[in-house]
């Protein structure tokens, strides 16, 4: 399967791929691994007329200790985040998370922005970065802006970035030794979760997303208000899917979902509760 | 557009149309044919290749991405006088394939993972090659075979 003719162009920096979007308009899509949107491009799902392609910004693929939080560059590649061991010391769910996302083979080409900013509720960091309430840093024309991770998903492969903005950075809050744990079930090892768990718990404190469980990743927050109002890990668990609207496919039904969320986040909690 | 890339050590310098694959340009354009293309939809892994010595799937990477790059295939895998690289030894040895359509692409996902992981276990293996899907073997003699070809034979 080949993609729909394109013209392709390559920005060298964050400023100039803006640019470069901006001038040729809605028709134009950035292209960083490629792992997200050159399967929708081959299916012809996806047509852009020009590709904007980042890859070769090597400035945006970084980890740094930020004090309270840990920086990510968008550029950084999945199997960079998952052996970091930065991440694994700070933020291990996310590590963790990072080396289940696809196979191998994915990890050495996908990016955590590119993930993202893709917006997939079925991807695994888009509900990782959710639960462990991430900051999304966007570039446009205009400068820098923040977006907070639960005000970033707007829909179905939808984001609140403007078309010309791009992700440049992602800060995670460090951990300080919080207990987590992350729940994928697929039926095959490199397929999409079925229903995925992120979560984490501190001193009464959580936070708990759901893979695949709606039109955007799912913060489950009445589960982390259970928690705190003192309900067992049973109770609160039965608000999983309070917040959800998970919609039946060829691999569940919405039965087979709500119950799935149900028994993986009490699984979830109780391995963060360690 | 003009690209140069090193593939299997020698350079390639030539004009793709941007929408060209790269296991399209290392076919088509350069008559490697040892890298296979199987779902095409970077499920099954056939078409795994080495780019800067990382296995990658080649169906999902344009050929424009990897300007300036180093690419090795099957077919560079085997010393110059015909040697067999100790992974296809291995593989052959341990009767690690069958039809053999998932073999280049196995082949080339374990030599990577033991770049990474030098004396992978048993299940680091399965995990490891989970990106390639066999349909004649049920996985056994490969994951044997990249155990031998660690050196740690199962």
């Amino acid at each position: 399967m080949i993609p729909a003719a394109f013209d392709y162009v390559r920005a060298g920096s964050a400023a100039e791929a803006i640019s470069l979007i901006g001038e040729h308009g809605d028709e134009a899509k950035f292209l960083a691994g490629g792992h997200s949107l050159l399967p929708l491009m081959k299916l012809r799902l996806a047509q852009p007329s020009v590709l904007v392609d980042i890859g070769r910004i090597t400035d945006l693929s970084y980890i740094r200790d930020a004090d309270d939080h840990v920086a990510i560059g968008a550029l950084t590649r999945h199997m960079d985040v998952e052996l970091s061991p930065l991440l694994r010391a700070e933020v291990p769910l996310l590590a963790h998370a990072a080396g289940h996302v696809g196979d191998p083979q994915v990890r050495h080409r996908g990016t955590i922005g590119g993930s993202i900013a893709h917006a997939d509720p079925a991807s695994d960091l888009p509900a990782t970065t959710l639960a462990l309430g991430a900051t999304y840093v966007v570039q446009g024309p205009g400068g820098r802006r923040e977006i907070a991770a639960g005000d970033f998903y707007a829909g179905f492969l939808t984001s609140t970035m403007a078309p010309d903005e791009m992700l440049t950075e992602i800060r995670i809050p460090k951990m300080d030794g919080a207990g987590w744990s992350f729940q994928k079930f697929n039926r095959r090892a490199q397929d999409w979760a079925i229903v995925g768990v992120a979560a984490w718990r501190r001193d009464g404190h959580s936070g708990v997303a759901l893979v695949n469980m709606g039109s955007v990743p799912i913060l489950a927050a009445s589960v982390s208000a259970a928690l705190a109002g003192g309900a067992s890990i049973e109770d609160a668990a039965e608000q999983a899917v309070a917040e959800a609207d998970p919609q039946a496919d060829l691999n569940a039904s919405v039965e087979y979902r709500t119950h799935l969320a149900k028994v993986l986040v009490r699984r979830a909690l109780v391995e963060a509760a360690g | 557009m003009e690209i140069s890339v090193i593939v299997n050590g020698v350079t390639h310098t030539g004009d793709v149309e941007p929408r060209t694959l790269l296991v399209q340009y290392i076919r088509e354009h350069l008559g490697l044919t040892g890298t296979n293309v199987g779902c095409d939809t970077s499920s099954c892994g056939a078409c795994s290749l080495h780019l800067d010595g990382e296995a990658v799937k080649s169906c999902t990477i344009l050929a424009v991405q990897a300007d300036g790059h180093e690419i090795t295939t099957i077919e560079g895998l085997a010393a110059p006088d015909g040697t067999l690289h100790p992974m296809q030894q291995a593989f052959m040895e341990n009767h690690g394939l069958q039809c053999g359509y998932c073999t280049p692409g196995m082949v080339m996902a374990a030599t990577s993972l033991l770049t990474e992981n030098p004396h992978p276990t048993e299940r680091e293996v399965r995990i490891g090659l989970e990106g390639n899907l066999c349909r004649c073997t049920g996985y056994h003699n490969i994951v044997k075979s990249v155990l031998a070809a660690a050196g740690d034979p199962a």
